[in-house]
C-alpha cells in the first residue's frame, strides 16, 4: 500500500471556505437529535431519515400521527418530531385505525420491524389493509428480530443465519418465510404495495419515493397503502458491518424481491385488473 | 497533478461509529478511513479531494455524520503524482 | 330522550353516545354482541365511528388509538374477550390514556379479573358495577367523566341479564364538572414545532435517549393511590343495625336487595351492603358499615372472588361468610339458580340460623 499520509486530507471539520450551497444536512428538519445507540451500520436510521424527509417534503409535519412498533426502532422514536402514539408489539395497525378514524385529515402511518409486524402482528397488518384502512404501514425488514438478539422471524429467508437458525433457516425444520407485501398487495383494500431498501444510495433514492408514492397514496384516499424497507442488521446476521449491504442484496432481496408490487389499486405487471373495492378513485 | 473538487463534505467524526458503509457508496472513492481514532476509539472517513458533492455518503451514514456542499465553482487540488490518488480502507 | 323500555344494552349505547363517546369497537361474543349491535346502530348518526373488528385485540387497539387523539373512546367484550384485551390494558393504564371498556360478563368471575387484572405491572383499573339499566346509564356516562378526569381506563362490570332485561329508562345527559383541555392528547398538531408528543407507557420524551421508568411509574402509582382514596362508591341499605350485612354487586345485588327489603318488612335486621366502586372498593365504609353485625354474608355468583375485598376490609373484626357460589346456565352465560329471591332468601336465613346458634 502506498503512503497514504501524503494524500491531501481535506478538512471536513469547518464548512467550506470557498463559496459554496448546501445540497445535505446532517439530519431532516423533523429529526430533533442525531445520537442514538443502535448498531454501527443498521439500515434502520437511514430508513428513518427517509420518513422524516418524506414527511416534510409534502409538509403534512402538523398534521402527521406516527404509531410505532416495538423493535429497536423504537429507541429513535425521542428524535423524531411529529406526534407519536406507541403501540404494543404487533398492535400498531389498529392503535392507527383508530387514530385515523377520528382525525382523518392526518397522515397516519406506522413503523414496525417484520418481528413485530409479521410476526406477532399478522392479523393486525392484514386485516387493516383488507379493510382498506387510510393509513401507511412500514415495515423495517432484517429477517431477525433485532431487539432481542437476533433470532428468526417470519421473514428470514431460507438458508439465512440468525440465532436460533444459526445452520442456516432450514425449510423442514423451520418452514418458509412469509413475504408480506406479496400478501398485502392482493388484498382489495390496498391501494399501494411496494418493497424498498436502503442498502445503497442508488436503493434509498428509490425507496424515497415509494414512501412519498405511499404517502400521496393515502392522502388521496385510495386505500391501504404500505411500503416494506430492507434494513441491513451486521450484528443480527453475524457478519462484519461493512458487509451488511453485500448481504441484504444477495441474501434478501432476491426473495423479497424490490419494486412496486401495486400501484392505484391495480397489480403492477399483471394485467389483472384488481381495483379498489372501496370505489376510491385510483390514479397512479 | 490537480484534482477536481465539486464538492465538500463536513463530517461529524465524534459520532461516527466506524461502520465504513460510506466507503463503498462514494462513488468518487474519495473517502477512506482513518488511522487515528475519535473519542469513541473508532476510525471515522477523511475526504480527499475529487468529491462530486453527490449526497451518496450522507444518505448511507446511519448515524448522519455528514453535511455535503457543491461549490459554486470547482476546486483544484495539488496532489502528488507519485502517490495513488484511489485509496481504499482495506 | 323521553323514558322509554329498552335492553340494558340500547341504554348503555344511548349514555355513552349522550357522553359523547365518538369511537367504539368491538368483536361479537355473548352476552356483549347486542352491545356492539347498538353502537353500530347509533353512533355513525351521532357522528360517530364504530367498527366490527375482526378481533378483541384489535378492538381495544383501535380504541388506544382513537382514545390517543384526545376522542371519547371504548371497547368491550365479555370476559373471554377481556382476557385478550389485559397486555392492552395495562399498557392504555400505564399510558395514561382514557378509555371505557365494558364487560358484558357471563355472571361474576370476572371480579379478579376486572380489579386485579391479568394484565403485567402495576396498574389498577377502576371499575364501576351498575345494579341495573337505570344505574348503568348514570355510571356509563361517569365512566367517561371519571376516565377523562383521571387519565384512566374506566371499566364498567355488566352482565347477560342488565345487556338482556328491558327496564324502563331515560337518558338523560349528566353534567359534571368542566375538566381541563386534552393538550396531551395528539392530533398531529405539534409536529415540527420541537414539542411534539409521544404517548406511551414507559415515559418515552422527545430528545431524550434514555427513559427513567422507575420515577414514571412511581408518578402512576401516586396517581392511582389518589384514585383509590377519592372514588369509593357505594349503597348501604339497613346496614346500622343489621344482624347479618349482605355484600353483593351488580344484577345479582338486585335480587339482594329485594330479599333485604323483604325481610325488613318482617322485622328482620338484615341490610345490603352494595359495592359500587369495585375497585376502588369501598372499605372503610364497609368496615363502618358492619362494626355492629354478627355476620358478613358475602353473595356473589362466582367461587369466592370479592370474598377477598370483603375480608381485607374488615380484617376479622366480624365472622365474614360466603352466600354464593358458582351458578349458571346450560350455556354458561352466568343465569344461574341464584338469581332468585327464593334462593337468596333461603340462604339468609340458613346464615341468620347459624349465627343465633
Amino acid at each position: 500500500m502506498s503512503d497514504a499520509s501524503e494524500l491531501q486530507v481535506l478538512d471536513t471539520t469547518n464548512p467550506p471556505s470557498q463559496p459554496a450551497q448546501q445540497t445535505g444536512e446532517f439530519h431532516p428538519g423533523l429529526q430533533l437529535t442525531t445520537d442514538h445507540d443502535l448498531c454501527p451500520g443498521c439500515g434502520e436510521p437511514i430508513a428513518l431519515r427517509i420518513l422524516l424527509e418524506c414527511i416534510e417534503e409534502l409538509g403534512l409535519a402538523e398534521r402527521t400521527i406516527g404509531v410505532i412498533g416495538i423493535g429497536c426502532y423504537t429507541a429513535l422514536t425521542s428524535m423524531i418530531d411529529v406526534d407519536l402514539i406507541q403501540a404494543l408489539h404487533g398492535r400498531a395497525p389498529s392503535v392507527a385505525t383508530g387514530a385515523k378514524r377520528m382525525q382523518p385529515n392526518n397522515l397516519l402511518f406506522t413503523l414496525q420491524g417484520d418481528g413485530d409486524m409479521v410476526n406477532e402482528g399478522l392479523q393486525e397488518v392484514l386485516h387493516t389493509a383488507a379493510r382498506g384502512e387510510r393509513v401507511t404501514c412500514i415495515l423495517l425488514n432484517n429477517g431477525v428480530f433485532g431487539e432481542t438478539g437476533g433470532h428468526m422471524t417470519s421473514t428470514t429467508v431460507l438458508g439465512q443465519r440468525t440465532k436460533n437458525t444459526i445452520e442456516g433457516r432450514d425449510a423442514d425444520y423451520h418452514g418458509h418465510p412469509i413475504l408480506i407485501t406479496d400478501l398485502i398487495a392482493q388484498l382489495g383494500g390496498t391501494g399501494f404495495a411496494a418493497r424498498g431498501s436502503v442498502h445503497d444510495a442508488a436503493s434509498i433514492g428509490r425507496t424515497r419515493r415509494l414512501v412519498m408514492r405511499a404517502f400521496e397514496n393515502q392522502m388521496r384516499g385510495d386505500g391501504f397503502s404500505f411500503v416494506e424497507i430492507l434494513t441491513m442488521c451486521p450484528t443480527g446476521w453475524f457478519i462484519p458491518t461493512a458487509e451488511g449491504p453485500d448481504y441484504l442484496n444477495e441474501v434478501m432481496a432476491p426473495i423479497h424481491r424490490l419494486g412496486e408490487l401495486k400501484a392505484g389499486g391495480v397489480m403492477v405487471g399483471t394485467g389483472a385488473n384488481e381495483t379498489l373495492s372501496s370505489g376510491a378513485e385510483s390514479k397512479s | 497533478m490537480s484534482v477536481m473538487s465539486r464538492g465538500t463534505v463536513r463530517i461529524a467524526t465524534e459520532r461516527c461509529k466506524g461502520c465504513e458503509l460510506c466507503i463503498p457508496a462514494c462513488k468518487p472513492n474519495v473517502l477512506r478511513m482513518s488511522t487515528a481514532r475519535n473519542g469513541q476509539g473508532l476510525a471515522y472517513p477523511e475526504l480527499l479531494p475529487g468529491c462530486t458533492g453527490c449526497n451518496a455518503c450522507l444518505l448511507v451514514c446511519p448515524d448522519f455524520c455528514f453535511e455535503v456542499y457543491q461549490f459554486d465553482e470547482p476546486v483544484l487540488h495539488d496532489v502528488r503524482t507519485d502517490v495513488a490518488v484511489k485509496e481504499t480502507s482495506r | 330522550m323521553s323514558r322509554r323500555l329498552m335492553e340494558g344494552s340500547e341504554a348503555i349505547a344511548h349514555a355513552a353516545i349522550a357522553a359523547n363517546c365518538r369511537f367504539f369497537a368491538g368483536y361479537p361474543m355473548t352476552p356483549f354482541t347486542e352491545l356492539l349491535e347498538n353502537f353500530a346502530k347509533h353512533l355513525p348518526a351521532q357522528d360517530g365511528v364504530c367498527i366490527n373488528a375482526e378481533s378483541e385485540i384489535e378492538a381495544i387497539g383501535m380504541a388506544w388509538g382513537a382514545a390517543a387523539t384526545g376522542a371519547r373512546a371504548a371497547t368491550g367484550s365479555t370476559g373471554q374477550g377481556l382476557a385478550l384485551m389485559q397486555e392492552s390494558l395495562s399498557e392504555i393504564s400505564r399510558a395514561s390514556v382514557p378509555l371505557v371498556i365494558f364487560n358484558m360478563a357471563r355472571g361474576q368471575g370476572d371480579y379478579y379479573q376486572a380489579t386485579r387484572g391479568g394484565g403485567h405491572g402495576d396498574y389498577r383499573l377502576m371499575v364501576l358495577a351498575p345494579v341495573d339499566a337505570e344505574e348503568a346509564v348514570h355510571l356509563t356516562q361517569l365512566a367517561f367523566h371519571l376516565a377523562d378526569q383521571w387519565r384512566h381506563p374506566v371499566l364498567v362490570y355488566g352482565d347477560y341479564l342488565l345487556a338482556h332485561t328491558s327496564q324502563a329508562v331515560e337518558i338523560a345527559p349528566e353534567n359534571f364538572a368542566a375538566l381541563p383541555d386534552k393538550d396531551w392528547a395528539v392530533d398531529g398538531s405539534l409536529g415540527g414545532t420541537g414539542r411534539s408528543r409521544n404517548v406511551n407507557s414507559i415515559g418515552m420524551r422527545k430528545g431524550e435517549k434514555g427513559i427513567d421508568p422507575e420515577a414514571f411509574w412511581g408518578a402512576l402509582q401516586e396517581k392511582t393511590e389518589r384514585i383509590a382514596m377519592t372514588e369509593m362508591r357505594f349503597e348501604a341499605e339497613g346496614c346500622e343495625d343489621a344482624e347479618i350485612v349482605i355484600v353483593a354487586f351488580g344484577t345479582l345485588a338486585r335480587f339482594a336487595r329485594y330479599v333485604v327489603r323483604e325481610l325488613r318488612a318482617e322485622g328482620v335486621r338484615v341490610g345490603l351492603f352494595r359495592p359500587i366502586t369495585l375497585w376502588p372498593f369501598p372499605s372503610e365504609a364497609l368496615a363502618k358499615a358492619t362494626a355492629g353485625a354478627r355476620r358478613v354474608a358475602v353473595l356473589e355468583q362466582n367461587a369466592g372472588q370479592m370474598i377477598d375485598d370483603v375480608r381485607l376490609s374488615i380484617l376479622g373484626r366480624v365472622p365474614v361468610v360466603s352466600m354464593g357460589g358458582i351458578s349458571t346456565d346450560a350455556a354458561g352465560f352466568g343465569i344461574g339458580p341464584l338469581l332468585d329471591v327464593n334462593v337468596i332468601r333461603a340462604r339468609v336465613e340458613g346464615v341468620l340460623k347459624e349465627a343465633a346458634a
